[in-house]
């Protein structure tokens, strides 16, 4: 019985431990380069499902962490959709993810979201992570958050972590489209050249 | 005739503001005191690119610089700066220099971030870091930076720490001791 006892509080004090590790790996956190990104289920504004496995035809995915609320994401917005416009017919779709809880910030709730998505013509799905739970497992830190995932028969490989472009005041003085760039080396066979950039953002509340 | 119309009418005007002159008086009087409160406490914002900036995190003079990067936009980073200012007030005389870096957008310098300076009482010093180009400065700030406000460098000299977190005033002191041993 002793043994038994001795054995339970062995068990218990490996979980307690490894609990603090996982809870304090911080930002090395979620998915790298070459990782296969797990799949999701989240509820979009229109009151459906989506799944990556939804899209059959796709080559990939253009997961975007964004939101009503940052300034950084709403200035951001145009150019999300233009990406949509540019690569949903070349196979890389956009796929939008709220990561936000909107009991903190109510400008992130379900309703705004639809209201937002219909003023700006969002040409794609605005999912919200009701649960709180995908972003973790990407490693999303902020609004807006880029992933780029190309689909194998292994999975969607994570090919591209970071912003959209190197300048968020100004869409006409963009020097480097980093997310565009990264489709079309994909789309062509080539090697991404900066597979992770980073973008001042908000974090992700 | 026309003058005498004139004349009459001005009259009637003024007769009929005459209740409201006082009142007009002393708010063109406030309005005048706010306007030499507002000339003696006008912010001088020093703005940097990161080029200009960098020199805020390289000095070697033996202080402790505690450099946070915030936005009045920013929920988090407003709650805990009053925790870097409280820290910037018991520390001060320890060789402990609190920077404020604001990361607002240019075009909200006077609407919204010197206002706040102003009616927060800042005391740390802030300065705003305008550079669009993120990608190429973030990872010099620190390599382990994703680009999340609030972020928080303290250094002394050639030994640092940075945090891509919000602080408790606790933490931070916790955080800013081991710099002081």
């Amino acid at each position: 019985m002793k043994e038994v006892i001795k054995l339970f509080s062995a068990v218990i004090i490996v979980l307690i431990v490894s609990a603090f590790t996982l809870n304090n790996s911080g930002t090395d956190e979620g998915y790298r380069i070459g990782d296969i990104a797990e799949d999701f289920s989240l509820k979009n504004i229109d009151g459906n499902m989506v799944s990556m496995a939804d899209y059959k035809d796709a080559k990939g995915f253009i997961i975007t962490f964004t939101c009503n609320t940052c300034p950084y994401a709403v200035m951001y917005e145009d150019r999300i959709i233009e990406l949509n416009e540019k690569y949903a017919s070349k196979g890389y779709p956009v796929i939008a993810i709220m990561p936000n809880n909107p009991s903190k910030k109510p400008g992130d709730s379900f309703k705004a979201m639809k209201e937002r998505a219909k003023d700006k013509g969002f040409t794609f799905p605005y999912l919200m992570d009701a649960q709180q739970s995908v972003f973790p497992k990407f490693g999303a830190t902020k609004t807006p958050h880029i992933f780029l995932l190309q689909k194998t028969k292994k999975g969607n490989v994570v090919k591209y972590i970071g912003a959209i472009d190197d300048n968020y005041k100004d869409a006409s003085s963009v020097k480097i489209k980093y997310v565009e760039n990264a489709v079309d080396a994909l789309l062509t066979g080539n090697e991404i050249k900066e597979p992770i950039t980073r973008a001042i953002g908000c974090s992700i509340k | 005739m026309n003058i005498k119309v004139v004349y009459i009418s001005i009259l009637t005007l003024i007769s009929c503001i005459g209740g409201d002159k006082k009142e007009e008086k002393r708010m063109v009087s406030n309005v005048i005191i706010e306007a030499k409160k507002a000339s003696k406490d006008v912010i001088d914002l020093e703005v940097y690119d990161f080029a200009g900036f960098e020199k805020f995190l390289n000095k070697k003079d033996d202080n402790v610089y505690v450099i946070n990067f915030w936005a009045t936009w920013c929920a988090p980073c407003v709650k805990e700066l009053p925790h870097f200012e409280q820290l910037n007030k018991d520390y001060k005389n320890r060789n402990v220099n609190v920077i404020l870096v604001s990361l607002d957008f240019p075009h909200l310098y006077e609407s919204k971030l010197k206002p706040y300076i102003k009616d927060k009482k800042l005391k740390s010093k802030v300065i705003a870091l305008d550079d669009p180009n993120m990608n190429s400065w973030i990872p010099k700030v620190s390599k382990d930076w994703s680009g999340s406000i609030p972020a928080t460098v303290i250094y002394r000299n050639d030994t640092r720490q940075f945090f891509e977190k919000s602080f408790s005033y606790d933490e931070l002191e916790k955080e800013l001791k081991q710099f002081l041993k």
